[in-house]
């Protein structure tokens, strides 16, 4: 049932070969430009204010940016997002505002959401745990005869962890309509793959669990977007899941509390960032004549000004209510909640 | 003696016991290469080398389940959890393994494993940094808890928990692992699990507490100085509990406020109430008080202040006692 022998590690690739995707117009083109923009916006703003003590300890993804936005744009509206902490920002490309999520780094309650307003599910903490989450909201919309599908994004150093096994053989089983996304940056904090996995790919992991792995590279964001969409696809046509293993590079910290510098190659650190997804992105733009100065510098200008709005509106907040501490913990709160309590 | 963070002072009793003892090992996420993330491993890959302190994959049941292993081959893991909330995986192997493999082997093995973890809130830290599990440990049958709230005692309370031949679980106050530097002896430090420590002493009201909350008590004394003598019992060590200690200090004052962080029900401070209640109700002037977190789950940074204990809940509760 499996499609991917171990072998077949080659990474997809749509940039470097110069391809086309079908289907993608020139609008949908720059679409995926704004997305990633706005991810990129988002990212290096954030570590700005967090060393402007705007923000708190923040989880950097920069050149995270092409899986999140190629994987996203591959979905439909009604299918559900499961981000870890590294994609705490991917809601803002389902319409979250910027402000929510600064507010979610600024330990704020205004950075809670309702998952099922944008079908964004709270950002993950733990590593790996929500994986099941998503593998059962994608077996319940299949029986509600819904054709929803979900996508859990996780990390390399997850796919050691019990919760994603399980995860992924539930939605196997229960042939969920499910993608697997694995982003392969290669660490998980400093813990580098080879010290995760003595797997060859991650990839190959779909293979015990019965289920199709492909390999992409995870700076490509066509290819990222493409091999989503054929998961999308084969997920909606009651294919079950798929598991992705996008491979790319943390050329950044972990967090903002994080000193790479004891573990990292900082040689390869800089490759890898003259390599970054973006800048990849848009020079295979220009090539193709879809952007040009001008396109390029309203989008970046828009990001820019979303950032800017945002964070001026999540400041513009008032300081939490600390009765907030009892809310919403219980549909029915328990008597004696508040014992204590000197509010 | 050499003045020490207590985290440096974690550090400090890992060297220590790794030279001493040949058959310790330290394992955990990013405890090798990056010398842990609050750098509690430090140098102990370069100084003992990978096979001693051993970058492990990303799994803490699989940390401590192989732990269990490692003790039946022969050797003493110290295995770090990274933070509280991310223990809880190790939870399945603790509950079912852990605590029971040694009577289900008729006391014929040993598990002197050690489970190490910096727990607690206060940290501006986002969602699940913030946790206090002890509960959940000290419920577990066969399992011993210890949690230091001073730097010589992190070194000598872990030194004892890696020498005990049971398993122990200490949890590290991480609010205060840069708190403030204080003296811890050099070379060997055992500080014995079972004793707890008069941190202050008083004759009107006693305040029980452990971890953070110390020095949360120590301030809330200072408050009442002038008002009321007040003793602070640093309890150190959950299982074995020193019982004597807490009743001789009840006996004295007759007044016990128990302060924690974790939420309230079914917290260490009811244990503590309910062992009161059982061997100390004549020697009390007044109903045991507990300063805790509440029944939610630990909250936004923003307002987190407000859900741990504060000096101010803490003297009010004393207040409350001395005027009962
Ligand atoms: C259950 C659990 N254990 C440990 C941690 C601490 N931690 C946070 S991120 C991280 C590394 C994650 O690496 P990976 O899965 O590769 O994701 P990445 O951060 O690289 O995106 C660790 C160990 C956690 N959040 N949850
Ligand atoms: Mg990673």
């Amino acid at each position: 049932m499996a499609r991917v022998a171990s072998e077949e590690h080659e990474l997809r690739r749509v940039i470097d070969e110069d391809r086309e995707v079908d289907g993608l117009g020139a609008d949908d083109l720059l679409a995926i430009y704004r997305s990633l923009i706005l991810l990129r916006t988002y990212d290096e703003r954030s570590v700005v204010y967090h060393r402007q003590g705007r923000i708190g300890t923040y989880a950097i993804f920069w050149n995270h940016e092409a899986m999140q936005a190629g994987s996203v744009h591959a979905l439909a509206d009604e299918d559900w997002i499961f981000p870890s902490y590294r994609e705490s920002a991917i809601g803002l490309l389902r319409g979250i505002p910027a402000s929510t999520v600064l507010h979610w780094w600024r330990g704020h309650p205004a950075g809670w959401w309702n998952p099922a307003e944008h079908r964004v599910a709270s950002i993950c903490v733990p590593i790996g745990t929500h994986v099941p989450h998503a593998a059962g909201l994608a077996w319940g919309e299949k029986l509600k005869g819904s054709s929803a599908v979900a996508i859990a994004y996780f990390g390399d150093g997850a796919t050691s962890e019990g919760a994603f096994h399980e995860g992924a053989n539930f939605a196997a089983v229960m042939q969920a309509p499910l993608i697997l996304f694995c982003n392969n940056n290669q660490w998980a904090i400093s813990t580098p793959l080879e010290a995760q996995t003595r797997a060859e790919a991650l990839s190959d992991k779909a293979v015990g669990y019965g289920m199709p792995g492909v390999r992409v590279d995870g700076g490509d964001v066509l290819a990222v977007y493409e091999a989503t969409r054929e998961a999308v696809e084969r997920g909606r046509a009651g294919g079950g899941p798929t598991f992705i293993e996008a491979v790319s590079y943390r050329a950044a910290p972990h967090a903002t509390a994080d000193d790479p510098r004891v573990y990292i190659d900082l040689d390869r650190v800089e490759e890898e960032k003259r390599n970054e997804c973006v800048g990849r992105y848009e020079a295979y733009l220009r090539r193709l004549g879809v952007l040009d100065d001008a396109t390029a510098e309203e989008i970046k200008n828009d990001a820019l000004e979303t950032m800017r709005r945002g964070i001026a509106a999540a400041e513009a907040e008032p300081e939490p209510d600390p009765e907030l501490v009892f809310d919403n913990a219980y549909v029915l709160p328990p008597p004696g909640l508040r014992e204590g309590w000197d509010g | 003696m050499a003045e020490k963070f207590l985290v440096e002072a974690v550090n400090d009793a890992l060297h220590v016991e790794l030279a001493r003892d040949e058959t310790l090992m330290v394992m955990g996420e990013d405890v090798g290469r990056a010398g842990g993330v609050f750098r509690a491993t430090a140098g102990l890959r370069e100084r003992f080398g990978e096979n001693r302190c051993v970058d492990t994959p990303l799994a803490e049941a699989g940390i401590l389940g192989s732990a269990i292993g490692l003790c039946m081959a022969g050797w003493r893991p110290v295995c770090e959890m990274q933070y509280d909330a991310f223990s809880y995986p190790c939870l399945d192997q603790l509950i079912t393994h852990v605590g029971r493999y040694r009577w289900r082997t008729g006391g014929k093995m040993e598990f002197p494993l050690v489970v190490r973890m910096p727990y607690g809130g206060g940290v501006r830290a986002p969602e699940l940094h913030d946790d206090s599990p002890e509960a959940y440990y000290v419920h577990t049958p066969g399992v011993k808890v210890a949690i230091p709230s001073t730097p010589a005692d992190a070194k000598g309370l872990l030194a004892a928990a890696i020498r005990d031949p049971d398993p122990v679980v200490v949890l590290e106050p991480k609010l205060i692992y840069r708190g403030e530097k204080q003296e811890v002896p050099e070379g060997e430090h055992v500080v014995p699990l079972g004793q707890a420590r008069l941190a202050r002493e008083g004759t009107d009201v006693t305040l029980v507490a452990y971890g953070a909350m110390v020095r949360v008590c120590e301030r809330a004394a200072d408050e009442l100085e002038g008002a009321a003598s007040v003793e602070v019992l640093d309890l150190r060590s959950l299982r074995p509990l020193d019982e004597d200690a807490l009743l001789a200090s009840a006996a004295k004052t007759g007044r016990v406020v128990v302060v924690q962080e974790a939420p309230r029900t079914a917290g260490f401070g009811a244990e503590i109430a309910a062992i009161l209640a059982e061997k100390a109700i004549l020697d009390l002037h007044g109903p045991v008080l507990r300063v805790t977190g509440f029944d939610v789950p630990y909250p936004y940074w923003k307002i987190e202040d407000r859900y741990m204990p504060s000096v101010e809940r803490v003297v009010g509760a004393a207040r409350k006692l001395l005027e009962f």
